[in-house]
């Protein structure tokens, strides 16, 4: 049976296609992805204040590299698929980096099949946020060193300084939230944070479904330029997301995490950014297609995963783990 | 009305990414005051809905001196239009303090 909250993501795809009117005020969006990253981070943190917390060094060391090397990987393929350079870069920091949201899903997924899962996976978020980012840069300023040797610069400024962009990141409203929420979780423990849990707990999920209907509404709206840019972004959108989800399976075994913590790897290895990620290219990578990576991450990846891939995933843990 | 003084009004309209440097190119070439909107925009070739983060635009409204305005939208040019979306356009309005713009 399909998860409830899928549900939710596909009326609001549905809403979109028969041109409804139905739009989300965009305070709410803003109060909904405000709650859910601190939510999500708050859930870690309490098991954060269980363990010590050297015993996880080894699995942030594991998701930064995972997330640094996506966009190495993925770069030769896309450049194969007639991608330029810039715009090979950039879609391969979307994927690089990961989607809070196809976490969520992932994680009530997993929760729903009663699969045992590290409570604290909401620090592989935070930690792999940005290594994806910061390999799709270097690439694409390499790129770039290239072109600029070749012609002269067709005019427009230079990407953004490197200090601007760590504090872009870094300070970003995710990374913030979902580290905020982390440590209030672990300094507060669960006597700390049981007043809140009636906010920031329970009604988790009925929010999570809330703000899949209004991502439903902007992926929806993404499909039409799917048709605008071919077969491309369905070969990236749908192909790559369970080649990855492999490669962060086997970090996940690797680590000897759980059968939900490996999904949970898997998922976040195959999920792609539509926040951290657009924004920061946006401002790093002017001269690439942000519609192209855009489309690819929200409008075909986003909606595979959560309706196919996840699944997937969970059975593909299932299958390593035994 | 007495005391009425001749300023340029410069309206950007821009991606919400680089909001935060508008304003600092525009406060480092001499604007004194602007305000900020954020608006939905569209065009033949984009529409620009602001459903989510990536998505947003912004209009940048600043009053100053001709020539002000004119150097700053001339940088605007330089830096910003050939990769993010930018529309701008000028227009003449009578201020009451024209030390305040």
């Amino acid at each position: 049976m399909i998860d409830v909250v899928v549900l939710f993501f596909l009326l609001g795809v549905f809403a979109r296609l028969v041109g409804s009117d139905l739009r989300l005020p965009e305070a709410l969006y803003e109060t909904l992805s405000i709650y859910l990253l601190l939510a999500i981070g708050l859930k870690g943190g309490l098991e954060l204040s269980r363990q010590p917390l050297a015993a996880l060094a080894p699995e942030v060391a594991a998701c930064i590299v995972l997330g640094f090397s996506i966009p190495l990987a993925l770069y030769p393929l896309l450049r194969a698929l007639k991608l330029p350079a810039v715009d090979a870069a950039a879609v391969g920091a979307h994927y690089g980096s990961v989607s809070v949201v196809t976490f969520a899903v992932a994680s009530a997924a997993i929760a729903r099949a009663g699969l045992p899962a590290e409570s604290h996976a909401a620090l592989w978020v935070a930690v792999m946020e940005a290594p994806g980012l910061v390999a799709g840069i270097l690439l694409a300023r390499r790129a770039q060193r290239r072109a600029d040797a070749t012609k002269a610069d067709a005019g427009g400024a230079a990407g953004q300084g490197w200090g601007a962009l760590a504090h872009e990141v870094l300070f970003g409203k995710s990374v913030l939230l979902l580290l905020g929420g982390l440590a209030i979780g672990a300094v507060a423990g669960d006597a700390g944070v049981a007043p809140i849990a009636a906010v920031f707990l329970d009604p988790f999920k009925g929010v999570l479904a809330l703000f899949l209907l209004e991502l439903g509404l902007v992926a929806g709206g993404r499909l039409a330029e799917v048709r605008r840019f071919g077969a491309v972004v369905l070969i990236v959108g749908i192909g790559v997301p369970p080649v990855l989800a492999l490669a962060g399976a086997a970090t996940g075994w690797l680590l000897g995490l759980s059968v939900g913590g490996i999904a949970l790897l898997a998922t976040l290895a195959a999920s792609a950014s539509y926040i951290a990620a657009p924004t920061a290219m946006r401002i790093a990578v002017p001269q690439a297609n942000a519609a192209l990576s855009i489309t690819a991450a929200l409008g075909v990846t986003f909606p595979f995963n959560i309706v196919i891939g996840i699944p997937l995933y969970i059975a593909l843990a299932q299958a390593i783990a035994r | 009305m007495r005391g009425k003084h001749r300023k340029t009004q410069l309206v950007i309209v821009a991606e919400a990414a680089i909001e935060s440097r508008l304003v600092a190119l525009a406060r480092r070439m001499g604007a004194q005051r602007w305000t900020i909107t954020d608006i939905r925009a569209a065009g033949l070739d984009e529409v620009r809905e602001g459903r989510w983060e990536a998505d947003r635009t912004i209009e940048l409204r600043l009053i100053a001196d001709p020539e002000v305005a004119d150097a700053i939208a001339e940088q605007v040019l330089t830096d910003y239009a050939p990769h993010f979306g930018v529309a701008m356009h000028f227009s003449e309005v009578s201020v009451l303090r024209p030390e305040r713009f």
